[in-house]
């Protein structure tokens, strides 16, 4: 749900033309996800959840390989992230890396989705 | 004595309806369902589903490429495997594990090699086409020990192939000509900053690199080799509301038709028009998300593009000729590919999200059938066989 609505804004605002719309809705948006974000800071819905081991195995894994075990971009396996701790991936997701192909992923996911696939990322096991 | 003349002929019409009736290999095709690790294999003569080829390995952005009998596909898995199957016996013939990472092939100008653009290690490896049995290994060293993920093997003319590489800045060019196990390499240097991706264009003479790096591309005249590469399109990826780039355009997807080549803005909701004879930007086609595949029909008159994430569900059709849209499609939630027939009356497309494939008349723009396919990603017909770069 949240998800969508960030999407659907993002487009608009890529079109432009359509800022005053795009603000209102913005504020719209932070007022409802801020009521939002208190419920799903602790656990996100198993089906939101299922969405983003999607995204990462299929958005994400289009450079980083559909197992993460890497392509144009790195492994992203558990090995792989040892020692990189979860404000330096959070940051890496959420603003990406300037001078590569990595895309900042912040405009389309929440704050805690993006910790969610963090954890995911280090701890699949166990997960939806 | 009897019963075992019974028996050899019970085997004999079993053999026969094995191999069934005799059939040409022209009007079929491969359908990679790439989180199964399986392959379809399809006809578009009747739009079926013929077979399924499970075993393939980890196919997340496989391509495929086609032996110029048009019997054999051979299969570049993410994972490094090379795997060559037969359309007609529908089993995979051989398989190898060539590598560690991989991301694509291409088949020689004469169809005897088999080459693999390999990101670890960084190179190529060239294989038999029959055997599967290594012929060459280019590792892409650029400096002492270190070694390049290298992007956008194709096949040109001469038995060459020509390749990028991404941590190097640089383009190869492999000339197979001679003896084969001793390919003559030829480097252009400071080619662009992080070449990506790259194609060659239908009549196989321009390799045009993509550079992550900066707003041009590199271009390489491969009639005129010695006039090294040159950059074009300077600027063309600049904009003030360029977006980030959630999926790489592919660049096997410029179409070209007659002297204009219908080419996915990076990072823009844009389709642009580039001249093909000056290498400039020709005009421009507003578009509903970013282009990742920019497919011209067979006939030059229409291209049809697909968008990535979060655009997934939407195809549009521009006609060539008045560049305007003439159609916005819905098929559903992430359409990863697109592949005509050989003479373009028809368009499939995947939809992984929906579990199928679409088939779309290209003149009434109407879908005109579905097929069930498990998250289906890439879709490859035996024309390709025949066809430069592909």
């Amino acid at each position: 749900m949240t998800l969508k609505a960030r999407t659907h804004m993002h487009v608009h605002g890529a079109h432009g033309g359509r800022r005053g719309a795009c603000v209102r809705r913005l504020l719209l948006f932070a007022a409802l996800s801020g009521l939002m974000l208190s419920a799903v800071a602790d656990a996100l819905p198993l089906q939101r959840q299922a969405a983003l081991r999607d995204l990462v195995h299929e958005d994400c894994g289009a450079c980083h390989g559909m197992r993460l075990t890497g392509g144009l971009g790195p492994a992203l396996t558990p090995q792989a992230l040892q020692g990189k701790d979860h404000d330096f991936l959070y940051a890496t997701i959420s603003e990406g890396r300037p001078g590569t192909p990595m895309p900042p992923w912040g405009p389309l996911l929440t704050r805690p989705e993006i910790d969610w696939i963090v954890d995911y990322l280090k701890h699949p096991e166990g997960r939806p | 004595m009897r019963r075992l003349l019974l028996v050899f002929l019970g085997l004999l019409l079993g053999a026969a309806a094995g191999a069934s009736e005799l059939r040409g290999t022209g009007d079929l095709g491969v359908v990679v369902e790439r989180a199964s690790g399986r392959l379809l294999i399809v006809e578009h003569s009747h739009d079926t589903r013929l077979a399924e080829i499970d075993g393939l390995g980890d196919l997340s952005h496989a391509s495929v490429v086609f032996s110029r009998d048009e019997r054999y596909a051979y299969v570049f898995g993410r994972d490094g495997g090379l795997t060559k199957v037969d359309l007609l016996t529908r089993r995979i013939v051989r398989r190898i594990m060539q590598a560690g990472n991989s991301i694509g092939g291409a088949i020689s100008q004469d169809g005897r090699l088999i080459a693999v653009s390999n990101y670890v290690p960084g190179g190529v490896r060239v294989f038999d086409a029959d055997s599967l049995d290594l012929v060459a290994d280019i590792p892409a060293e650029y400096q002492p020990g270190k070694f390049s993920k290298t992007v956008g093997l194709v096949d040109a003319p001469g038995n060459r192939f020509v390749f990028s590489l991404y941590d190097a800045n640089q383009i190869w060019i492999a000339d197979m000509s001679g003896d084969p196990h001793k390919p003559v390499i030829t480097r252009y240097k400071d080619i662009g900053k992080a070449p990506y991706d790259a194609l060659i264009t239908p009549d196989g003479r321009y390799y045009i690199a993509g550079l992550f790096g900066e707003d041009s591309m590199a271009l390489l005249d491969l009639w005129h080799p010695e006039k090294g590469v040159r950059r074009i399109l300077q600027g063309y990826a600049h904009h003030d509301e360029k977006l980030p780039v959630y999926k790489m355009p592919h660049l096997e997807g410029w179409g070209i038709a007659g002297r204009q080549a219908f080419v996915p803005a990076v990072g823009q909701h844009k389709v642009l028009i580039v001249d093909t004879e000056a290498w400039k930007l020709a005009g421009e086609i507003p578009v509903h998300g970013q282009p990742v595949f920019v497919m011209v029909r067979p006939d030059g008159r229409q291209v049809w593009v697909n968008f990535a994430f979060p655009d997934n569900d939407t195809v549009q059709v521009i006609d060539v000729e008045s560049r305007k849209i003439v159609k916005t499609l819905k098929p559903g939630k992430a359409v990863l590919h697109m592949e005509f027939t050989p003479r373009g009356e028809s368009l499939w497309l995947s939809v992984r999200d929906a579990n199928r494939i679409e088939i779309y008349d290209t003149r009434t723009l109407e879908k005109v059938k579905e097929l069930p396919a498990d998250r289906p990603s890439g879709i490859f017909f035996t024309d390709r066989a025949h066809r430069i770069g592909l």
